[in-house]
């Protein structure tokens, strides 16, 4: 048995193909017609680059556009100025061309894959994609033609180059082995695009593995058994059935409303934090962002961000996501997190401290910076607006009037920003759930923060390894709160979401479905099994357990409840 | 002629990045280097850009002589404020 990084999930049971291209055989000579050299080189760079548009359309159809903008790259690396200069100086000194080339291309590999960054060191692998079809041409030696397989296999390689993985017959392949990467190379990555499981990182599967060796490949746990016996087979052919089952099911609610079935829709949002997630939001059909955390534009930097530099972010968000609706937070930053621009002191306990709300309210042109940031943005999209760490009215009643002192500047200077935005706030604090009646009066809508309502809630330190068991996401006064904000928050009309981690749990989703919550915010990756979840429940039955369950007096006692329901189910 | 250019989008100068200067680079006869720290990098060719590793915040200094200079300065100053498109 091997064990590798897990890089794309799934099963794959089959024969294996080992890849061992032959290294080119690259030999020093030296030639006397440096133009007739100079020619074949060029004849081989139109070949290549005649190869490479080939591959661009083939990969344009299987992979989508931005996959296949991959090969704009090697096709400008094939045009390189700089390579082409390097090589001709060298057959002008009487080289020949695929030494000239091997030479050159292994000085540029040699800097990538010398940089102190994983992304550039996978640029050397573009650059050994492109140079080795050029020596290829040159010297007419074939590669393993993954376009033309025969019978399905699991592909064992080194490692794969964007173009092998562009033109090969994915039908007929079942897996992917390699030595080298993890589970952000491109082997990787390909690998989840095509949902094709991989176990990547083996070290030496290219020699321990044999061509036409059966090979079991877990892609959940990165195992990799070879010519296994029968009962493994068979007990991995259950798992795979399993997950196939399970993938097929979960594919069937893309594209579906999420709607009990009695009738009862709500909302399943993402909660993201960077405006790359957006792709992972599409990917797993969000129908909104719940939560849009704006931190990752203030850390990791010396200065503040600009107005401009927030903007095209939030900008980028909301035109992704148009005219699904998304609800940006403000800045929920404080002493736990060091700023070099902010001087913030340092506090006994940064969580009960300066931060949030707080400290937007306290520094006015940071909060303002990002009023207009986001009220420029949007015109873009369906922008809704959340205030983090409210404790009292107080606080939201000032949060709101320098939004409104924002909107005015704005006006004023005649720029234009969406007149239709709901402004909403974060329940995270307790004191803010118990008094959410009379907050409910002045916002369109309130966010459950599960996170901090727990651990405000129950006094608990979430990174408290010694105190984890009492942080209670099940505690009937956490359950009680939440049904409160929730009734509070429909009493004056205005919807009510989750955005903590409990927003996705599936033990939980049906007891606050049966509260009434409107909308669900999670990690994209449980937006569709949280689908198919809703789809099986009756939110009249969940309604009564609900009711139910509050009146149980321990944590235990409602787990328990929920899960004998679902052994009954 | 020589202008101090900041790298303003959040992930640096990348593949595509690249790609856009060196295209951009190559559409002008001048000849066009990126000077940054101990390197001088030709800006019409892909890898050496690449190979200058240039992040977000780092200034680099663009260098363009010959006879479109004053164009292809323009075209590329604004690739850079523009972080790019991101």
């Amino acid at each position: 048995m091997l064990k590798g990084t897990a890089a794309s999930p799934g099963y794959a049971i089959g024969k294996a193909l080992v890849l061992r291209n032959e290294a080119i055989k690259i030999e020093k000579e030296t030639v006397a017609n440096v133009e007739e050299e100079k020619e074949r080189f060029s004849s081989a760079l139109k070949k290549s680059k005649e190869e490479i548009i080939k591959i661009r359309e083939k990969a344009l159809v299987n992979l989508g556009e931005s996959k296949a903008a991959i090969f704009d790259a090697h096709l400008m690396i094939l045009e390189d100025p700089e390579l082409i200069k390097t090589i001709h100086q060298k057959i002008e000194n009487n080289y020949n061309a695929t030494f000239a080339l091997k030479e050159t291309a292994d000085e540029f590999i040699a800097i990538f894959e010398g940089m102190d960054n994983e992304y550039m060191k996978e640029r050397a692998a573009d650059i050994r994609d492109v140079t080795d079809r050029i020596l290829r041409n040159l010297t007419g030696q074939k590669a393993t033609d993954l376009s033309l397989l025969d019978e399905e296999v699991i592909i064992v390689a080194h490692d794969l180059t964007p173009s092998e993985t562009a033109t090969m017959d994915k039908d007929k392949i079942l897996g992917f082995i390699t030595n080298i990467g993890g589970r952000t190379s491109h082997t990787a990555i390909m690998a989840r695009t095509l949902e094709i499981p991989a176990v990547v990182g083996l070290n030496n599967a290219t020699s321990v593995i044999n061509d036409g060796d059966f090979i079991i490949l877990d892609g959940e746990t990165g195992k990799i058994d070879i010519n296994p016996s029968q009962d493994q087979i068979e007990e991995y052919k259950r798992l795979k059935d399993a997950y196939e089952k399970e993938r097929k099911d979960l594919e069937a609610m893309r594209g579906k409303a999420s709607i009990t079935k009695d009738g009862r829709q709500v909302e399943l949002g993402g909660n993201i934090g960077t405006p790359e997630d957006i792709n992972g939001l599409l990917r797993n059909d969000a129908e909104g962002v719940g939560l849009f955390r704006t931190e990752f534009l203030y850390m990791n930097r010396n200065t503040m961000p600009t107005e401009e530099e927030q903007f095209s972010a939030y900008k980028k968000v909301l035109e992704a996501m148009n005219p699904k609706p998304v609800v940006i937070r403000t800045l929920d930053i404080g002493g736990d997190k060091n700023l070099p621009y902010l001087k913030i002191d340092e506090e006994m306990n940064p969580f009960l401290g300066y931060r949030a709300i707080r400290l937007c309210l306290k520094e006015n042109k940071i909060f303002k910076d990002q009023l207009r940031a986001m009220l420029r943005a949007s015109i873009y999209g369906n922008l809704k607006i959340m205030f983090p760490m409210i404790s009292n009215l107080k606080e939201l009643l000032e949060a709101k009037k320098v939004l409104q002192e924002v909107m005015e500047e704005l006006n004023q200077e005649g720029i234009r920003f969406s007149d239709d935005i709901e402004v909403g706030i974060m329940i995270e604090v307790p004191s803010a759930a118990i008094i959410s009646d009379m907050l409910a009066k002045h916002v369109d809508f309130f966010s459950i923060g599960t996170n901090d309502l727990i651990q405000y809630t129950c006094a608990v330190d979430r990174m408290n390894e010694k105190i984890h068991d009492l942080y209670q996401p099940f505690h009937p006064a956490v359950l009680r709160l939440i049904q409160m904000v929730i009734e509070n928050g429909h009493k004056e009309g205005i919807w009510v979401g989750m955005c903590g981690e409990s927003a996705g749990d599936q033990r939980l989703i049906p007891i606050f479905l049966g509260m009434g919550l409107d909308e669900f915010s999670m990690s994209p990756i449980s937006i569709l099994p949280a689908r198919k979840l809703i789809s099986s429940l009756s939110y009249e039955e969940w309604k009564k357990h609900a009711e139910n369950m509050l009146s149980l007096s321990t944590s235990e006692e409602i787990i328990e409840y929920v899960d004998r329901l679902k052994l009954n189910a | 002629m020589k202008k101090e250019i900041t790298i303003l989008n959040e992930t640096g100068i990348h593949a595509r990045p690249a790609a856009i200067i060196s295209k951009t680079a190559g559409e002008f006869s001048s000849e066009i280097f990126i000077e940054f720290k101990d390197k001088v990098v030709n800006a019409k060719s892909i890898m050496n850009i690449l190979s200058a590793g240039l992040q977000k915040g780092d200034k680099a200094m663009l260098t363009i002589t010959g006879e479109d200079e004053a164009e292809a300065m323009m075209a590329l100053e604004e690739l850079f404020n523009s972080s790019f498109g991101e």
